[in-house]
């Protein structure tokens, strides 16, 4: 096991060169101007010139790559072409609302779809089954900022029971912080949920027509002890995976969500980021999410062996 | 049933302690702070480096000027006590008022005023050609400095007290000596608020505090100018880019003040008792087209007339902003209700004739090419004005390939010369403040030719008009100059004024004595309880 952590560990090094190349070379090849924006709209184009000199725009393609490269080996992500202010610490500044987000997502996501995919596979082809699917298609359907939208009206505008926007750290205590998260998680676990609840459907309902649950159901299980200590353990594979893919697809669903409820998180750093063209930005968070995207795939790799011990590796 | 109460009660309990909560860390805070939403996202923080009006609004509240402009559009002594000029016009002298302490607690002295006009003379174009006309500035002793010109000039206060970018904001020497090409890295001022460093989350938060030791001048504030007396103790500057959403956050009072609310989301705030709709700037923005001089076929004279002809100001007003209180047509390059204000040989640009404008495209000899227009998709008044466009060149019978691009690309392709089968373009729209435009010398087109701003007009003889405005000190002279510049560029038709309009400013009832300006202004302002 250790010597597969560390050959993957290592297989990730050419991943990222490979990210690092194709983000460079689209963030070259993109039209925009970072020195015009800068410069504002009342700078001649004389002012506009004398930045980007001093931004090092104008230096061939493959020395600029060098350079970033280099100083990406070194550790350092370089500075905001804006803010001056070091990526590093600009993504420290915004990783934690959007951590927040994530997990408060996936917690909603499981303790919510999970049990109602269960229960539609229990009760397939019932009023239960057709109304969990029908809630998964419709929850599916409906982008991230239109449930946003309706969540703030029903709950923020008409209700005031919650606020519009904004975040609050949890250093600022407990209640201010969930608050805050309440309706942009929920916004978000929509699509998420529906995509788990139709997942653990499948597989348990799966999971469910083999002998041994059969065994079980005539030995006399109760229902409760059939579906979450037979069935759901056994599908727990796919859904497990489906979780994992699903926390990378949140991390794009989280650039809305944050832009909705006007949360400073880290989708939203990169969405400014590329409206600005600030390519240091741009290009150490995209390497930074990469990174996290092996990571989390070797993690579901390895949870993989923990439930369901014939899988070795 | 009963677990149908049960539940209700329930519902309602964590309904009530969810609201009491939120409105909990509205209330925690015992220190009046503002919280307001700007009118962009705050990328740079150095007003020197950029022209952008978010860091100019930024710079308002730290740092302070030389002199300043007043609502009559007079320009007053601000940080400076008393001044004077030679008989001869070369020689002005300066002294600053006493109190005057920069955010560290050190004192201004005249030495950190001379560092910071060469640092502005080097970026803005006023500064530029100030500098240009001076021999040299020098501190005198700790409060008073001297500048000599080689030439007597009448823009010299004009240039000192101009409020849009870039406004020369004092600075202390150690960091009003950064090149001008590097972005400053310390933000210390000395005015009326502090930047709360520490606080600052880019492209989310800013946060000033009062700063306690500022010596506000006795007059009442008037636009930039007078006392800027704090009311508040602290501002948090929350940059949401959802419009929608930050609409609703005024509504409920989540939020204090929207500089910006966007005209078409207006409405939702309209008839709420708690919300007041304002007028800001006085003047407003001009909307204008830009034309490409070099390209068929607007390389041609007559088909550039033809555009002043057959687009009317007041298809793309009532477009983009509606509300007939909040525009009207214009025919004066420097914005009406300016001192430069002129309407000489404004006819073609206010009168609409569409006849006439065929018949013009026709002697331009127009083959019925496709002309680019650039249309910056992601600007909630740029693109509706960009179709409005589109439509108005239709009308006039071309074709139009009207290209959507974000703003961020716009910026980048109006600096390419390049033919338009080699992506280049024909006209794109674009705004600017009144303030920013309002007198001949720091106009966008008032450089020409080669030095001309995007579009690349030529007409050599307005620069030399601009160069005589400059030197002019005879108000009456500078007014007939005036006219004779306006003449000239819409004779050649250097570009099209398309309107003038007034933005407005949302705040909640319980906030008063806003000052209507072009950058929204946290002094005088004042806060009650709700």
């Amino acid at each position: 096991m250790t010597a597969y952590i560390i050959r993957r560990l290592l297989a990730t090094i050419p991943v990222l060169v490979v990210v690092a190349v194709v983000v460079f070379s689209i963030l070259y090849l993109a039209p925009g101007d970072p020195a015009a924006i800068i410069a504002g709209d009342q700078a001649t184009i004389e002012q506009v010139e004398q930045i980007r000199q001093t931004l090092g725009l104008d230096r061939p393609f493959l020395e600029q790559f060098a350079t970033w490269l280099g100083d990406i080996v070194r550790g350092d992500f370089g500075d905001s072409i804006f803010s001056n202010r070091p990526v590093i610490d600009l993504f420290m500044q915004r990783i934690e609302p959007t951590i927040a987000l994530t997990v408060s997502t996936t917690i909603v996501t499981i303790l919510l779809a999970v049990p109602l995919g269960v229960l539609a596979a229990w009760k397939a082809g019932s009023w239960i089954d057709r109304a969990v699917m029908s809630f998964a298609v419709v929850g599916f359907s409906f982008p991230v900022f239109v449930i946003g939208y309706i969540l703030i009206y029903i709950f923020a505008i008409t209700f005031k029971i919650l606020p519009v926007q904004g975040y609050r750290s949890i250093e600022d205590g407990l209640w201010p912080f969930i608050i805050h998260l309440i309706l942009p998680s929920l916004a978000l676990a929509m699509s998420f949920m529906a995509l788990v609840a139709r997942i653990t459907r499948a597989s348990v309902l799966e999971v469910l027509s083999q002998d041994h649950i059969r065994t079980a159901r005539s030995k006399g299980l109760t229902t409760n002890k059939l579906l979450f200590r037979h069935a759901l353990p056994n599908a727990a594979v796919p859904i497990v995976t489906i979780i994992g893919v699903g926390i990378a697809i949140l991390l794009g669903g989280v650039v809305v969500t944050e832009s909705v409820f006007a949360i400073p998180g880290v989708g939203r750093l990169v969405v400014d980021a590329i409206l600005a063209r600030d390519y240091p930005i741009i290009q150490g968070v995209l390497l930074i999410f990469s990174a996290v995207y092996v990571a989390l795939n070797l993690i579901l790799d390895i949870l993989y062996t923990f439930l369901d011990p014939r899988i070795r590796y | 049933m009963r677990i149908a109460g049960k539940l209700l009660t329930t519902v309602g309990a964590v309904g009530m302690s969810l609201a009491i909560a939120a409105n909990g860390v509205a209330a925690q805070d015992d220190k009046i702070t503002v919280r307001s939403i700007p009118i962009g996202n705050l990328k740079v923080l150095d007003p020197i480096w950029t022209t952008a009006y978010i860091t100019r609004n930024h710079a308002y509240m730290v740092w302070d000027t030389l002199f300043a402009t007043d609502e009559n559009g007079e320009i007053q002594p601000q940080m400076v006590d008393t001044w004077d000029a030679s008989e001869d016009g070369l020689t002005w002298t300066f002294t600053l008022r006493d109190g005057l302490l920069w955010h560290d607690g050190a004192p201004v002295t005249a030495e950190d005023c001379v560092a910071s006009l060469k640092r502005w003379g080097a970026r803005d174009g006023m500064g530029r050609t100030l500098l240009d006309f001076t021999d040299s500035i020098e501190a005198v002793d700790d409060k008073t400095f001297k500048m000599v010109l080689n030439e007597p000039v009448g823009f010299v206060l004009d240039a000192l007290g101009k409020i849009d970018s870039n406004v020369p904001f004092m600075m202390p020497k150690r960091i009003a000596e950064t090149d001008p090409n590097e972005q400053i890295e310390e933000i210390i001022g000395s005015g009326p608020f502090r930047f709360v460093a520490d606080e600052w989350v880019p492209g989310s938060q800013v946060v000033y505090e009062k700063f306690e030791e500022y010596v506000p001048r006795d007059e009442p504030p008037s636009l930039a100018a007078g006392g800027k007396v704090v009311h508040i103790d602290r501002v948090e500057s929350v940059y949401m880019p959802d419009a929608g959403v930050a609409m609703a956050a005024l509504a409920g009072g989540e939020v204090d003040l929207n500089e910006s609310p966007p005209t078409e989301l207006l409405p939702m705030l309209e008839g709420n008792p708690d919300v007041v709709l304002a007028p800001n700037d006085p003047l407003g923005y001009q909307l204008f087209l830009v034309i490409n001089h070099l390209h068929p076929p607007f390389d041609n004279k007559a088909a550039r007339q033809a555009l002043q002809w057959g687009n009317r100001q007041s298809d793309y007003m009532a477009t983009i902003v509606g509300d007939p209180d909040r525009w009207q047509e214009c025919g004066a390059m420097y914005g009406c209700g300016t001192g430069s204000e002129s309407h000489a040989g404004e006819e073609p640009v206010l009168g609409f004739d569409l006849d006439k404008a065929k018949a013009l495209l026709e002697e331009a000899g127009y083959d019925g090419s496709p002309v680019v227009l650039m249309d910056p998709a992601d600007n909630s008044t740029l693109h509706p004005a960009a179709l409005v466009g589109a439509q108005s060149l239709r009308r006039m019978g071309m074709e139009v390939e009207v290209q959507a691009m974000d703003w961020s690309t716009l910026t980048q392709r109006r600096a390419s010369k390049d033919a338009i089968s080699d992506g280049g373009w024909n006209v794109f729209i674009t705004n600017s403040t009144i303030a920013g435009i309002s007198n001949p010398l720091i106009h966008s087109f008032a450089k020409n030719c080669e030095k001309a701003w995007y579009g690349w007009p030529c007409e050599p003889k307005a620069a030399e008009l601009v160069r005589e405005w400059a030197l002019e000190t005879d108000s009456a002279k500078r007014k007939a100059l005036t006219d004779q510049i306006q003449a000239l560029n819409y004779e050649n038709v250097t570009y099209i004024p398309l309107g003038q309009y007034r933005p407005v400013v949302a705040y909640r009832s319980n906030i008063t004595d806003v000052i209507p300006s072009p950058s929204l202004f946290y002094w005088g302002l004042k806060k009650t309880a709700d």
